[in-house]
């Protein structure tokens, strides 16, 4: 049941990864070529001696590119199927496809919109070499942070499910969501290592291809992993996958 | 309403943690390891010596918001 689940999970995962890829390649490579642009031109006016390529850049942009959004999006599908056979019947009567979109909602807003608030995706000449530790470790921990706040909120709603009605317990459980965010917020340190004369409309269309790519990849996964796991618990429900589920 | 009666319907059934536990545990353990693989190895930290997986991932690390470099 599980191991069916994590493979159409993972299968699921690496069509979105495709079309995640084609996204990129269209909104987002062109932003890396400018901010690559960008970096040459400043390495070449400190008078540095360019830096020998490695990889090429066609190579990166496709090739390299694909291999990352596509092992990406296949671990993606694997680890939100696993969420999925967790959530599933827990959530109480709703059925596979509505509770594969509410994880993927909930994931995207946990995983990826709240935490890139904190910290937002950069483009190559953004970013100081030597705090690469300290950013990534900061990344981390936001996420981190961010589920547990949303697990949390999740089951605040269902112990407040009965008591408020379904609407109102959705509404203090998302209000403590974005209390506890306010506070890691704060906390936290801030990251601004935009460099002087980097284009303002170069970051912005990159970061927002970003969370483009994102949105592809959990709209995909939400809404296919749901069609598809529906034949497969549909079995145990002993439930025909032609009928509906409430 | 003869339908109620004849075939009824069932709900969404629970998958009992002890049979989910093992397979959250492994698959959940390999996925991360692929994730960090796109994410940040060669990056934070490194397993492998070089740069070249650093280099091959440059954009999709970049562009899935990882912090690169």
């Amino acid at each position: 049941m599980v191991g069916k689940l994590l493979l159409r999970g993972m299968l699921v995962g690496l069509v979105a990864g495709i079309l995640a890829f084609a996204f990129a390649r269209v909104y987002g490579e062109p932003q890396v070529d400018q901010a690559i642009a960008f970096e040459e031109q400043q390495a070449q006016a400190a008078g540095e001696t360019p830096e020998p390529e490695m990889i090429s850049r066609a190579t990166q942009a496709g090739i390299g590119l694909a291999t990352g959004v596509l092992v990406y999006g296949a671990a993606l599908g694997g680890l939100f199927s696993l969420v999925f056979a967790y959530a599933y019947g827990r959530l109480g009567s709703l059925g596979p496809r509505g509770t594969s979109a509410l994880i993927a909602l909930l994931g995207f807003l946990a995983v990826i919109v709240v935490p890139s608030l904190k910290y937002p995706a950069n483009p190559p000449a953004v970013g100081n070499a030597e705090t690469i530790g300290y950013r990534t470790e900061l990344f981390f921990i936001m996420i981190v942070v961010s589920i547990a706040a949303m697990v949390a909120a999740v089951g605040l709603a269902q112990r407040l499910w009965n008591r408020l009605g379904a609407w109102n317990a959705s509404i203090v459980a998302g209000l403590a969501f974005l209390v506890v965010f306010a506070l890691v917020k704060a906390a936290l340190p801030d990251i601004n290592e935009v460099p002087e004369n980097f284009s303002a409309t170069v970051l912005w269309q990159f970061r927002i291809a970003s969370l483009g790519i994102q949105l592809v990849l959990w709209t995909v996964v939400g809404l296919g992993f749901g069609a598809v796991a529906e034949r497969v618990v549909a079995v145990r429900d002993q439930r025909s996958p032609t009928r509906r589920y409430a | 309403m003869s339908d109620t009666t004849f075939a009824p319907s069932y709900g969404p059934v629970a998958i009992p943690v002890r049979e989910l536990l093992p397979w959250a545990i492994f698959a959940g353990l390999m996925l991360m390891m692929a994730i960090y693989f796109v994410g940040a190895e060669e990056g934070a930290t490194s397993l492998i010596r070089g740069t070249a997986v650093h280099e091959f991932l440059h954009d999709g690390r970049h562009l899935l918001g990882f912090p690169c470099h």
